[in-house]
């Protein structure tokens, strides 16, 4: 082994298996860097060198996929690489102590490796444990209710360099938390019973069900599932250039990346064939012969059981040539894992990583209905909304518009987290009050609730009366409460850096602002913040909501311009003045200086300090 | 059958079909203030400082496709001041220092500067640490003022079929990578011959012992503002002969 960690002289004879089960192909290349860092260690400048030969590609292209996710590594990141998850959610329940505690156990600084190369200790963005924090990646793997116990013990076994296999399963376990049941989960529902029934209505009259029900997308935007579905059905496909027949793709969009969002993973974990046969049923409508499922890395956890779960399936012939003895009627699906990065939720932004590129969302119009994966007509849902469609096809789509109000017909799953008794799933028909919601978990003291994640919006006491629906308080899901011991103004900076972490810097107000705005919550947050600060925050939120690319940038103040209406003493009592003040601190920079020479006359001191005694900058 | 039109700030533009608001405006001899978009390559959509309104929605000018009656907002006090605070915040992610760069006064980000009567750079400066890179013999690469446009990078893949330049890393931490393990231009295939040499809108790629050879002050926005050059600006892709003092 060299010092690197890897042995520079195998290293072909390391990646050639993998480039080769992907069959050389230049669009796989995400998944390929994710299993040549598995059997590297990480992706040195040789392997990207190597891949790039192998693949055709130039260099740079590989080299600038690779620097886009934030779970590749280009140098190395230690043998047990923790990454604790970030939400504010996790924070409230200890996170930051319990991370600064096994930093001192193992002697290293937080974001570096330590010096034999055997750990690194960060953070990462929303992991989707929120009902089971505070929670951490361990070389990927998802581990789950951190305590200080919890932490100390891997300390040890990290220091003892145990193979995560023999870490305590116990460390390991994912529990559902399904709180309320309704029409989706109080029942069982057998594999390739929805897709049966698809068949048996026919493409036609499927998509006629689907007009019916009214089901608007889950994902977020909430665009009506059946105009998609016939876009794409009606779209023209034609041959590629590479000689790869017409086709049309349905994708299942399972990246599930906004914070205080884990009701996919409950799905993926407990009602895959649901999923599945969501898909199948897409795909019987639009006419595709492949399907494609977006894992979000942090998921990684699933992929045995999803993959178990699809070989079963063509076994059963639910899968593969003449699905369910129909001749003709083929569907494959294939499981790509994502490798952190939340703008690849937005649906173009995840079919340029399916084709294996950075995660960058595409200029629209053409839609992905007309031209989406490798641009053909494609359908991008969200796990949730195929499950719906999957139901659909089981009781017919009058029975769905049934459900639910008329704008927002069905039911709707939401993750709760935060100050609540018992943190976890909730089945509700849309329509539901926040108040309602709220009384069920057992939140007692409320003071906020932040729905549908950072991107969504932060509702104050008063205004908790009104209703879950996409026609009054649309969510993708998320619903994270705060009591009112919470300051809201930290919850609005974690979200602040969440934004700057995950913009993906293609267009300037997003990559540029959300920067700045993160460096104003800190300035005020430090004590230094005036209401020149606030301003400034005001007039980027208006920036980016008007010029920004993507959904990402133009919802990226909105907490900020929530809490600012609505929690502004949040803000006030920390502003040191109404006055500018500006960030740069004279005594901080002479300070190096006035040691070095000896030289210091309290006389010239201007800075903070000096100026505002009691503020530590 | 009449030509459909977009009206821009309430003036009638044809336009041909697949023509962008862009497209059609710079036909027009009207100026839409841009960075990254170059008429002779794919339309990139990302430096968002062609941002005008058609029909009540905030869009892309170099991306939006013209459609027939479409009303469209370009030069109104809201529109210059979102570019305003775009460019500042151009000039903070960088290091700019326009009186030593060789750059200046044929400079696109510059002319646009004072085009917008942007009079400070407003926020505080990031300061980011951007080694040059002198390795090659005939060019060097001052990223300190990379803008990210990706023009080089669309010219050199789609033009000059190397694909020399690229982009790495994600939201403020992006940067431009070259085309070599050791991250040198010097161990690239680059040369000054090619299309990628001469795109780069801003002072990055720069022709090495060849400095200041028409003075600052006679040049080409310092002649003219840079709103007033529309011909020129549009005339970029007819492939002429690239002027010696660099093309932007
Ligand atoms: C920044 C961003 C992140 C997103 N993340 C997700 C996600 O994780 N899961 C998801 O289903 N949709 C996500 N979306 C929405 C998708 O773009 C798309 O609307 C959705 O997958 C469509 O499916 P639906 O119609 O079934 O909701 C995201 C959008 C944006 C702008
Ligand atoms: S808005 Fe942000 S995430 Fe979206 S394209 Fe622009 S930089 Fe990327
Ligand atoms: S080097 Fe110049 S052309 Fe290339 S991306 Fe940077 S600013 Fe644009
Ligand atoms: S010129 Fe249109 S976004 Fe840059």
């Amino acid at each position: 082994m060299s010092e690197e960690g890897f042995d520079a002289g195998r290293l072909d004879e390391l990646l050639r298996p993998v480039v080769d089960r992907h069959g050389g192909e230049p669009g796989q290349l995400v998944q390929i860097l994710r299993e040549a860092q598995g059997v590297v260690g990480y992706l040195p400048a040789a392997a990207l060198t190597a891949i790039a030969r192998a693949l055709g590609l130039p260099r740079a292209q590989v080299e600038g996929v690779a620097g886009f996710y934030s779970f590749f590594h280009l140098t190395p990141p230690g043998r047990y690489r923790v990454l604790f998850s970030d939400n504010i959610t996790d924070r409230m329940l200890g996170s930051g102590e319990l991370l600064d505690r096994l930093c001192n156990k193992l002697w290293v600084e937080r974001g570096k490796v330590s010096e034999d190369g055997l750990v690194s200790v960060d953070t990462t963005s929303c992991t989707g444990m929120c009902d089971q924090g505070p929670a951490l990646l361990v070389n990927g793997q998802a581990l789950t209710r951190l305590s200080g116990e919890r932490v100390e013990r891997i300390g040890e076994l990290i220091r003892a360099q145990a193979p995560l296999a023999d870490w305590p399963a116990e460390y390991f376990r994912v529990d559902d938390n399904i709180r309320r049941r309704d029409t989706l989960l109080s029942a069982e529902w057998p594999a390739g019973a929805a897709l049966r029934a698809a068949i048996a209505r026919g493409g036609e009259a499927m998509l006629a069900e689907m007009k019916l029900s009214n089901l608007r997308g889950r994902g977020g935007a909430g665009f009506t599932t059946a105009i998609k579905w016939e876009s794409a059905r009606r779209a023209e496909c034609h041959a590629e250039a590479d000689g790869r027949p017409a086709a049309r793709y349905v994708v299942c969009n399972a990246d599930e990346g906004e914070p205080g969002t884990f009701k996919d993973r409950v799905l993926l974990a407990s009602y895959a064939d649901l999923v599945f046969d969501g898909m199948s049923v897409a795909a019987l409508t639009i006419g595709a012969r492949q399907g494609l499922l977006y894992l979000r890395g942090e998921y990684a956890y699933l992929l045995p059981a999803l993959r178990e779960n699809l070989e079963r399936r063509r076994r059963s012939g639910l899968l593969g040539r003449a699905v369910c003895g129909q001749a003709g009627l083929d569907f494959e699906i294939d499981i790509h894992v994502g490798a952190g990065a939340y703008v690849c939720g937005e649906e173009t932004a995840l079919l340029e990583s399916l084709e294996g590129k950075r995660g960058i969302p595409r200029i629209r119009p053409p839609f992905p209905v007309t031209a989406g994966y490798r641009g053909q007509p494609t359908v991008v849902n969200n796990v949730e909304t195929l499950c719906k469609a999957a139901l659909i096809a089981l009781r017919g789509g009058a029975w769905f518009a049934g459900l639910g109000t008329k704008q927002s017909t069905g039911t709707k799953l939401l993750s709760i987290s935060g100050d609540v008794e018992t943190p976890g799933i909730y089945e509700y028909p849309f329509g539901v009050s926040v108040n309602q919601v709220l009384q069920d978990c057992g939140a007692g003291n409320a003071q906020a609730v932040q729905v549908s994640g950072p991107s969504g919006i932060c509702l104050a006491m008063h205004e908790f009366s009104r209703s879950i629906a996409f026609e009054d308080v649309p969510t993708a899901g998320a619903f994270m409460v705060f009591g009112t011991h919470r300051d809201m103004f930290e919850v609005a900076r974690n979200f602040a850096h969440f934004f700057r972490h995950e913009s993906c810097g293609f267009c300037t107000p997003c990559r540029v602002g959300t920067s700045l705005v993160a460096n104003c919550m800190d300035k005020i947050a430090k004590g230094l913040g005036t209401q020149y600060e606030i301003n400034q925050v005001f007039k980027i939120h208006r920036l980016l909501h008007a010029a920004s690319h993507c959904g990402l940038g133009q919802a990226a103040c909105n907490p900020l311009f929530d809490t600012l209406q609505k929690f502004r003493p949040a803000y006030e009592r920390r502003l040191c003045s109404l006055d500018f003040e500006p960030a740069f601190d004279l005594d901080q920079a002479l300070a190096a200086a006035r040691q070095m020479t000896g030289r210091d006359d309290p006389a010239a001191h201007f800075g903070l300090a000096a100026r505002l005694p009691g503020v530590t900058p | 059958m009449t030509q459909p039109s977009i009206l821009l700030d309430g003036q009638p533009v044809p336009f041909a079909d697949g023509q962008t608001i862009m497209d059609a405006a710079m036909a027009a001899d009207i100026f839409i203030p841009h960075l990254c978009h170059h008429p002779e390559f794919k339309p990139q959509g990302s430096c968002k400082l062609c941002t005008v309104k058609a029909s009540g929605r905030y869009v892309s000018a170099c991306t939006m496709p013209a459609r027939d009656g479409m009303e469209v907002e370009n030069n109104s006090p809201d529109l210059n001041d979102k570019r305003r605070t775009l460019l500042q915040m151009l000039f903070v992610e960088g290091n700019h220092f326009c009186p030593s760069c060789e750059k200046s006064g044929n400079c696109m980000l510059q002319a646009l500067a004072y085009e917008l009567e942007m009079l400070s750079p407003h926020f505080d400066q990031f300061y980011p640490n951007r080694p040059v890179d002198a390795s090659h013999p005939e060019v060097l690469l001052d990223f300190n003022r990379c803008i990210l446009c990706e023009l080089c990078v669309r010219a050199s893949r789609d033009v000059d079929g190397k694909s020399v330049f690229s982009l790495s890393g994600r939201g403020i931490d992006k940067h431009l990578i070259v085309n070599a393990e050791s991250g040198r231009l010097a161990d690239s295939d680059f040369s000054w011959a090619d299309k990628a040499a001469h795109v780069c809108p801003v002072g990055v790629i720069l022709r090495k012992r060849e400095g200041f050879a028409v003075p600052i002050g006679k040049r080409r926005y310092d002649v003219e503002p840079i709103g007033m050059q529309v011909e020129r600006l549009a005339a970029r892709s007819a492939g002429e002969a690239y002027e010696d003092c660099g093309e932007g």
